[in-house]
């Protein structure tokens, strides 16, 4: 397993917003988090890259293993966890720098200064996300001038550029026109060979075309996960059903 | 008329007051401004020239120049920007990426406040006591910038705090989630992109420092010295207080005046200088952050 969670909680202060969540997600695959609104699916995307640590009065019990380590180890750096669990945000956020320095970002704070390495994993990771093309001549241009769609995919591109094993997406489309809709999700389909990704959507039908698992969360707690197919055409929790459906939420 | 027109009438009347009362009130801000620039230069101009600018002052100042009353303030404002502005922003970067919500953040930003009511009178009797007398400085360019930067540090800090709080947190989110640690992250992201608005602080506080005469009163002006100084422990004049002397206590009131206007007008347009300067360099750098 690439990622276990057992039994766990989070609360903000005093707030319960995760209850004994116990999940097992493999390598390379997609796992698509569902659910109503303040359910906790971003927060629980957070708990993978550890940035709910940044939030004051944060607690976490339970346990996270990934490739077998607890992450909230004493031992686990944060920073270099971050490296291996990228993380692509509900609004695109570049920087305020130009289109290459956007992703070479991450390599440059992570210590990388070889010019000819950062040129090749700025490339490279361009065309992973499908952007090369796009923007191939106007490298030095602010990433503003792209459009949003292009600037989500310019933000995969600085996620891919350090080499995450794991990219956590929380509504990654949910900003998007259709037609940037759909190159995320093709994006996603593509990037499934060599990544394990988690994505938080609102958008069932994406669910449905992406992700190879499904959790449906409901108030804090993991109600039902399994198959996507299942979840979509045969779930066992009536309230899974009634979600799904469209009967609330 | 119907109903829903009549008020809807009502309501377009009070609009149109509104806007034309605000619309006057801010053309006579405007009018007022330029009636007291235009009143200085009128009457400073004629005192303006190449030797009014590069000579000294002589004949108990109602002859010669204001040269070492220029380069004294100039002095003055570059001391206390070198002072103020490294422990401003320092400060203020602290308050606001680093403490945490709580009492000591509370107290801190509380005292700023309070630095910032104080009268400038007050930071002079304060700087002649601690840098003048108890540290020994003596009435000096380091006593006089050290207490002008003290009465300009809340401004650089305030400013610099609203500059950080004005990045968008989701900028820093991204460069934490890249494993950025928070010094990088402040100063590949937050600090570029805050930096016009914090060179705005500087602006306005080099408008501040430039025209105060209660804080060097007692610290660094000198009364009349017709010498450039030497180094950080001597006394200068500066334009302010130089004003301040000629228009109330020199040796010929009257026939100072012309002296007294030109002074003014030089002042008025130092300040009006380095806020050009700094707001070219606002611009150039804005520039950058967009497509650095
Ligand atoms: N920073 C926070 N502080 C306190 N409560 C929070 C914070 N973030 C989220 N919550 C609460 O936790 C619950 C789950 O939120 P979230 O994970 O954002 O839900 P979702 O992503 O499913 O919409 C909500 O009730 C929300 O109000
Ligand atoms: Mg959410």
């Amino acid at each position: 397993m690439k990622i276990r969670t057992h039994q766990v909680n989070l609360y903000y202060s005093d707030f319960h917003a995760l209850k004994g969540i116990t999940m097992e997600i493999s390598a390379n695959t997609v796992t698509a988090l569902i659910g109503p609104s303040g359910c906790g699916k971003s927060t629980f995307l957070r708990v993978f890259n550890r940035m709910n640590d940044l939030i004051d009065g944060v607690k976490i019990t339970g346990d996270i293993f990934i490739d077998g380590q607890e992450i909230y180890d004493r031992k686990t750096n944060i920073d270099d966890l971050r490296k291996n669990v990228g993380m692509v945000f509900q609004k695109p956020n570049p920087f305020p720098k130009s289109i290459f320095e956007n992703v070479a970002y991450g390599l440059r704070v992570n210590g990388i200064n070889d010019k000819k390495f950062i040129e090749e994993r700025v490339e490279r990771s361009l065309h992973q996300s499908a952007l090369w093309d796009e923007v191939k001549d106007k490298m030095k241009k602010s990433a503003f001038e792209l459009s949003g769609g292009q600037q989500q995919r310019l933000c995969i591109a600085r996620a891919l550029a350090i080499e995450p094993s794991i990219i956590l997406m929380d509504e990654p489309a949910s900003a998007l026109d259709p037609i940037s809709t759909a190159k995320i999700e093709e994006l996603i389909y593509e990037l499934k060979k060599n990544y394990t990704i988690i994505i938080v959507t609102h958008n069932m039908q994406q669910a449905g075309r992406v992700s190879d698992k499904t959790g449906f969360f409901y108030l804090g707690e993991l109600i039902e996960y399994d198959d996507t197919k299942i979840i979509f055409t045969n779930p066992k929790n009536p309230r899974t059903q009634n979600y799904i459906t469209g009967r609330f939420g | 008329m119907a109903e829903g027109e009549k008020i809807s009438s009502n309501k377009m009347l009070k609009q149109a007051i509104a806007f034309n009362l605000f619309r006057i009130l801010s053309f006579s801000v405007v009018a007022i401004l330029i009636i007291i620039l235009s009143f200085i230069t009128i009457k400073g101009f004629r005192a303006i020239s190449w030797e009014f600018l590069t000579a000294m002052p002589e004949d108990g100042m109602t002859k010669g120049g204001i040269y070492p009353a220029i380069i004294g303030t100039f002095y003055l404002i570059a001391g206390s920007m070198l002072f103020a502005f490294p422990i401003g922003v320092l400060s203020a970067i602290y308050i606001n990426e680093y403490a945490k919500d709580g009492f000591f953040k509370r107290f801190v930003k509380l005292m700023t406040n309070n630095l910032a009511g104080i009268p400038s009178i007050v930071f002079g009797l304060f700087g002649m006591s601690l840098f003048v007398n108890t540290l020994g400085f003596g009435d000096s360019i380091l006593a006089g910038s050290l207490t002008l930067g003290l009465l300009t540090l809340p401004v650089v800090i305030r400013t610099t705090e609203e500059a950080l709080k004005a990045v968008d947190h989701s900028f820093r989110l991204g460069s934490y989630a890249l494993g950025a640690t928070k010094l990088q992250t402040i100063r590949r992201v937050v600090l570029p992109m805050s930096l016009p608005n914090i060179i705005t602080g500087l602006i306005l506080s080099i408008g501040r420092v430039s025209g105060e005469t209660a804080p060097i009163l007692f610290t660094v002006a000198a009364y009349f010295l017709p010498k450039l100084p030497t180094s950080i422990f001597d006394q200068v004049m500066a334009l302010p207080y130089h004003l301040y002397v000629i228009s109330t206590s020199g040796t010929n009131i009257e026939e100072s005046r012309p002296i007294a206007y030109g002074t003014a007008l030089v002042l008025i347009a130092i300040v009006l200088i380095v806020n050009l300067l700094a707001n070219g360099l606002r611009r150039y750098f804005g520039n950058k952050v967009k497509m650095n």
